[in-house]
């Protein structure tokens, strides 16, 4: 099952190698990890989609905050939490399909954010069923390149549950 | 105070209570050494490889508790150190490894002597930490003394470019400081410890399975004291031997691959198992999926992450085992219920116990085993530490020491580091010079470090070092005799090993060769009141094997061996008849 970590981590250099070398070295998958800073210059946050059951999640929770820059850990509900990721898909479009294709993106509110001769680009942001939707859509003209995010998300309303360990 | 980088460094050193540290100079370490020349409370040993540096400051904590510090410089020096990094990592032990570093505008480039060394050692520290700014050096050394000694401990890396040594900074030691990141629990649940409490009064097998975790938290006394409280058998693993002691009736001595059969048997028979300071390793547990089917098991770790890491858990508890023993004693003092008939269990480990002891042969040739037998013997009563090194001459030291107090037998467990026993020995020996200090070793081992023999000649160390020779890499021979059908690829030590008496003539340290087992307690004796430093090289049989023993991916009552007048060398059912033609030389309970 997926699950959204949210992590905080102190702003300084090498968190991110201490801990993507944690999941590789413990045989843990990443679907994907998105990192910034917060409203805190000093703290960033790590947004990473595991795919782990119950007992490989409390492994990682719990081996991450032995990390002494790691501060807090959520694991987000689904339900009780916004989720984005942003995706830029450049897709091959003959002349006469452009139309077809700029349809296509308004209906999923998507931007056109360059045009070439052969080619459009779009970014889309959404959750992961609205992005998957679109680029099955395109996918027929031929994507040529794609490039996302990584999903970010913030727990609704209050706070986000801490997972215990620190 | 205007000073420099370097001398702050030493400056916080002093500052920690450090009194010694293993080391080897280098180019980019230039101004700590000058820094250390004329001081008069750290005390530098100079070692002859990097790797000895790391492990004698690992010997040095695990003798004393105090945190191991080793000094070394950029690029092969640090690189040199990471086996003992990763050897003090798997065990959790305190240390301070300081590297230098090249000079911070050359960071990255591939400078002369340059290693990324905090990149390579992140997964083998508990933290690491480059200096960039002269003024944070100070504060970076407390924290990674903190960090390093509390908790579940282990090593921290200070890596320390060269330009930051030789800048100058206004000195002052930080009296408060956080970490904003880390915080040790060290009180257990109290819901979880009256649970615990009351599955251990009404438990009819219980066990405990004592390691490493109560000597960090200096619980011996109080496990000693549980035990004795609810009458519970005691097994301890190789990280543990000593915490409980070993001649004490409720012993069951070692646990798991090499283990007693007895203490196999009880774990796989027990109703209750409370692990205190322990992580289920693979060469305790065995096959996991068949490891204590019939328990309930408490878990008592100072580290979350042990907790059903391995094994699933019914009772955790989280917490320094210390503070969790002593109210978990609390607790059960307060419960009013009468504690279950054990008698059963007794008289079952009673009779494993005697069916199954530690033994070996006598038939005229030194077995290994009767020189760890004499070793124990002849130091009982006094101040002494055992360290081994790897393979079968660590699993008899294991076996066949008695060890009766935390701290007296110092073994390279996680990793499994073969060159580990003498400098070891080495850090031990300073960090208690009154304490008589053995290094069980191998052949193969031994010559890994031997260039160290020099440390123990120039610091004239009393460290008596026993090189049990079987002229083989023995473990790794008795496997392929076990489950490669003989097939002896590349483990005969015999060509090539030096003469090992010669070898420590040259060294100017007495060595003395043992051929005959009628010599081994006299010559044992005379090196012991000798108080100077002494190889003894014994011939010991060759083909001596390790029993009994779990082989790998079996469950752990599934061993082979250890039975008293069955076939030697042999894979031996439970089933099969005890055959009396061979003589047993010592039984041991
Ligand atoms: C550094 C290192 N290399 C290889 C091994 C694998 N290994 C484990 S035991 C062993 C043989 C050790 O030989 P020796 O020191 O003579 O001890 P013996 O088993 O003969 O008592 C080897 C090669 C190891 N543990 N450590
Ligand atoms: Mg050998």
């Amino acid at each position: 099952m997926n699950h959204i970590l949210s992590v905080l981590v102190e702003n300084k250099p090498g968190v991110l190698a201490r801990v993507s070398g944690l999941f590789s070295r413990r045989g843990f998958n990443i679907d994907s990890l998105a990192v910034g800073p917060t409203e805190d210059p000093e703290i960033s946050r790590m947004t990473i989609v595991v795919d782990a059951d119950d007992l490989k999640l409390e492994q990682i929770t719990k081996q991450l905050y032995k990390l002494v820059n790691v501060l807090k850990i959520s694991d987000l509900d689904p339900k009780d939490s916004v989720q984005r990721e942003l995706v830029l898909i450049k897709v091959n479009v003959p002349s006469n399909a452009r139309a077809e294709v700029v349809e296509t993106a308004n209906i999923f509110r998507a931007n056109i954010i360059d045009v070439s001769k052969s080619t459009l680009t779009i970014e889309i942001t959404g959750t992961a069923d609205k992005i998957q939707a679109l680029e099955d859509l395109l996918r027929p003209y031929g994507i040529k390149e794609l490039v996302r995010t990584g999903k970010i998300a913030l727990a609704r309303g209050k706070l986000a549950e801490v997972t215990n360990g620190k | 105070m205007r000073i420099t980088g370097a001398e702050a460094l030493i400056k916080s050193l002093e500052m920690e209570g450090v009194d010694v540290i293993f080391g080897y100079p280098g180019g980019v370490v230039l101004p700590i050494y000058d820094a250390l020349f004329d001081n008069a409370t750290i005390r530098h040993i100079l070692v002859r490889h990097e790797q000895c540096a790391g492990h004698a400051a690992d010997g040095y904590a695990r003798a004393t508790g105090k945190v191991g510090v080793c000094l070394v410089t950029s690029g092969p020096g640090a690189t040199n150190l990471v086996t003992a990094l990763a050897n003090a990592w798997m065990d959790s032990i305190p240390m301070v490894a300081i590297t230098g570093q090249v000079a911070t505008h050359v960071l990255g480039t591939d400078a002369f002597q340059e290693a990324d060394i905090t990149g390579i050692t992140i997964p083998v520290t508990k933290h690491n930490y480059l200096v960039k700014d002269v003024n944070q050096l100070p504060v970076i050394v407390r924290q990674a003394f903190q960090l390093a000694g509390s908790g579940r401990p282990g090593p921290v890396l200070i890596d320390i470019p060269v330009d930051i040594s030789k800048a100058e900074i206004d000195f002052k030691y930080p009296k408060n400081f956080t970490i904003p990141g880390y915080k040790p629990t060290y009180k257990g649940h109290a819901k979880q410890i009256k649970e615990a409490a009351k599955l251990i009064v009404q438990a009819e097998k219980p066990v405990i399975y004592a390691g490493g975790g109560i000597v960090k938290a200096g619980a011996w006394d109080e496990l000693k004291e549980l035990a004795e409280l609810a009458q519970i058998p005691v097994t301890t693993t190789l990280m543990g031997k000593g915490v409980f002691p070993d001649d004490h009736p409720l012993s069951l001595r070692m646990l798991g691959m090499h283990g007693t059969r007895y203490a196999n048997y009880a774990i796989m028979d027990s109703d209750l198992i409370l692990a205190v300071g322990v992580r289920f390793d693979d060469r305790v547990t065995g096959k996991v999926s068949t490891f204590a089917p019939h328990a309930k098991i408490i878990h008592i770790d100072i580290d979350p992450a042990e907790i059903g890491k391995n094994v699933p858990v019914d009772i955790p508890i989280v917490g320094d085992s210390k503070v969790v023993l002593t109210d978990l004693i609390a607790a059960i003092k307060k419960l009013s219920t009468l504690h279950a008939d054990k008698m059963g269990w007794y008289e079952l480990i009673a009779t494993w116990k005697k069916k199954y002891p530690l033994h070996y042969h006598q038939d005229g040739v030194i077995r290994p085993e009767y020189v760890v037998d004499k070793i124990s013997e002849l130091s009982k009563g006094r101040e002494t530490i055992v360290t081994t090194g790897v393979g079968q001459n660590q699993m008899w030291a294991a076996q066949f020491y008695s060890a009766n107090k935390p701290r007296s037998f110092i073994s390279s467990g996680g990793l499994g580091t073969m060159g580990f026993g003498l400098p070891a020995a080495i850090g031990a020996q300073i960090g208690r010079p009154d304490a008589l200090v053995f290094d069980i070793d191998g052949d193969g081992s031994i010559q890994m470090v031997s260039q160290d023999l020099a440390t123990v000649a120039a610091n004239k160390l009393p460290i008596i070092i026993a090189i049990l020779n079987n002229g083989y890499l023995g473990m790794v021979r008795q496997w392929q005799e076990l489950f490669y059908n003989r097939r002896y690829s590349q483990v005969d030590l015999n060509v090539g090993t030096p003469n090992f008496v010669k070898l420590a003539d040259a060294y100017g340290i007495k060595g003395i060769q043992v051929t005959q087992v009628e010599d081994v307690e006299a010559v044992l004796g005379q090196s012991i009141e000798s108080r100077e430093p002494v190889l003894i090289d014994f011939a010991v049989a060759r083909e001596e094997n390790v029993f009994p023993m779990v082989a790998p991916g079996a469950s752990i009552d599934e061993m082979l061996g250890g039975i008293p007048g069955a076939s030697l060398s042999q894979m031996i059912d439970e089933e099969e008849e005890e055959n009396e033609s061979y003589p047993i030389g010592s039984c041991r309970e």
